[in-house]
């Protein structure tokens, strides 16, 4: 095996190992920290792809500042054991079923999807520099990128409306 | 592309990691150093004495500090969440330490016939990886602050976190500035283009002052010292901690203040060029070595300069409140960043034409 496929496993199985963390575990702050295990592992992958400037600004927006806003609600929260309120059984079951039915839509349509045998460059690929990131958004994708700036805009001024409620 | 296991370059690992044992501990010497000057500035600006006990004029003293706090108790509350009480002063360490691996301390040496290069990595995204690596510097403060279980702790911890994120964000659109004048985000290039032309605070004199202001709130250095208020919160954020783990705490602080000064120097400041000085032409005169070492000097000076200016801040100017801390972020810097940003912007559009 080679060193980018040690890594490879590696990063995968921290990425899902981390991801089930999430999911599983009963305290809400860990599982906060094991999003941002998983989005360390994903990062990984980007940068093994040599996609340097998409994994470090993951890292910077996703665990370093939306995920310190969810650390922030939920330390603010108080939530323990006690004060969780008791589930409905049949909400749990609702719940069961349409999980169930997400799975079954995602495995019916990878099923047919077509593998590729070398679909990524690895290590040497300098698509994902900055340089090329930042033509290719300005010149054949202006239009989605200006956009969705618009949209960010929007939700910045929804933002502040919000917090000027108050006053 | 098919390299077996263990066929790397065996030479370039030991170089790397020879420089990195070196960079972690030159960064954890001057971090000790760090609270004995401290405390000197501090005497000194209010006439006393200082440090005088521990070896000629307390140079001892930090080492006496630090045995102190390896010698104290170690006090785990019963309250408090075990595994992130003590991952909180790992991270705050850990994210002190990394971010010094894309600075270019120096030129390249000659190592018997192989140029050596003065800095841990040259990656294309240089000065991305350090926002990333300080942004994650933050859980370590929040992460300690909720684990201790105290209201103080947990609020010194929510207020720290929220400067930090508040003051992030000027200090990026300052830096942008500066990025639309190098064209690079490689710290190497960044420098490499001072070596030869003007510094870059001749350019970007406002940049420098937000970044600057910005980078004394990331590092809660008064002004912004707000987590730490003992006036209002006991003690902060590490109020519950004790022994070693305290003393993790307030060492990430003062790597953090030496490393910002390493980056505002190399940002601004040139680097490691010699003022006055040709260093190509140096370099051929007196060797590549012994240029390579004066450079690494001159970024200790320059470096040293920027600390001593954190502490004169710091015994000069009081406390922020917190509203105004907020006001001051949000109100003013954030706008005075972006119009710092337009002006560079239409000035190097205006002169390209």
């Amino acid at each position: 095996m080679s060193i980018s496929e040690i890594l490879f496993y590696f990063l995968s199985v921290m990425a899902l190992g981390s991801a089930l963390m999430v999911i599983i575990s009963r305290n809400p702050v860990h599982s906060v920290l094991w999003l941002i295990v998983t989005f360390f592992a994903i990062s990984g992958h980007y940068i093994m792809m040599n996609a340097q400037f998409l994994g470090i600004v993951n890292l910077i927006v996703y665990a370093g500042a939306i995920m310190v806003l969810f650390l922030f609600v939920i330390m603010l929260m108080n939530l323990n054991a006690e004060t969780e309120p008791k589930k409905n059984k049949w909400l749990r079951m609702a719940g069961i079923v349409a999980g169930g039915c997400l799975l079954l839509v995602l495995v019916a349509a990878l099923k047919d999807a077509e593998v590729r045998t070398s679909a990524v460059q690895l290590v040497d690929g300098d698509i994902g520099l900055i340089k090329q990131l930042g033509s290719v958004l300005f010149t054949d994708y202006v239009v989605p990128f200006e956009i969705s700036s618009v949209l960010f805009l929007s939700a910045m001024v929804g933002a502040v409306v919000i917090g000027k409620k108050g006053d | 592309m098919y390299f077996t296991l263990l066929a790397f370059d065996w030479l370039f690992m030991i170089e790397k990691l020879v420089l990195i044992v070196g960079i972690v501990s030159i960064s954890l010497v001057i971090a000790m150093y760090e609270t004995w000057l401290e405390r000197k500035v501090a005497a000194w600006m209010q006439d006393r004495r200082g440090p005088s006990r521990a070896g000629p004029i307390g140079l001892l003293q930090p080492l006496a500090d630090g045995l102190k706090l390896f010698m104290k108790e170690e006090i785990i509350p019963n309250t408090s969440n075990r595994l992130l009480f003590i991952l909180g002063p790992c991270l705050a360490m850990l994210a002190a330490m990394m971010t010094s691996a894309v600075i270019p301390w120096g030129g390249n040496i000659d190592f018997f016939g192989r140029a050596v290069s003065l800095q841990i990595a040259d990656i294309n995204i240089g000065i991305l990886y350090v926002f990333a690596v300080v942004s994650m510097g933050v859980f370590g403060i929040m992460i300690g602050g909720w684990a201790s279980n105290n209201k103080f702790s947990l609020m010194a911890a929510l207020r720290g976190a929220s400067q930090a994120i508040s003051y992030e964000l000027p200090m990026g659109l300052s830096l942008i500035a500066l990025l639309m004048l190098t064209g690079s985000l490689k710290l190497s290039v960044i420098v490499g283009q001072q070596l030869d032309g003007v510094w870059n605070v001749v350019y970007q004199p406002l940049g420098f002052l937000i970044f600057l202001i910005c980078a004394f709130a990331e590092c809660n250095r008064t002004p912004f010292d707000l987590p730490e208020a003992e006036n209002e919160l006991n003690f902060g954020y590490h109020q519950e901690y004790s022994s070693m783990k305290l003393g993790f705490y307030l060492f990430a602080e003062y790597i953090n203040m030496f490393i910002s000064s390493v980056i505002m120097s190399t940002l601004y400041f040139g680097g490691y060029d010699i003022p006055f000085v040709n260093d190509a032409a140096l370099a051929e005169s007196i060797g590549v070595n012994l240029t390579a070492g004066l450079q690494a000097l001159t970024l200790f000076i320059k470096t040293g300069g920027f600390i001593f200016f954190f502490m004169w801040v710091r015994w000069t100017i009081p406390r922020f409140r917190y509203d105004q801390l907020m006001n001051l972020g949000w109100k003013k810097m954030v706008p005075l960043a972006l119009a710092n940003m337009i002006i560079t912007a239409a000035v190097i559009l205006w002169l390209k034409k």
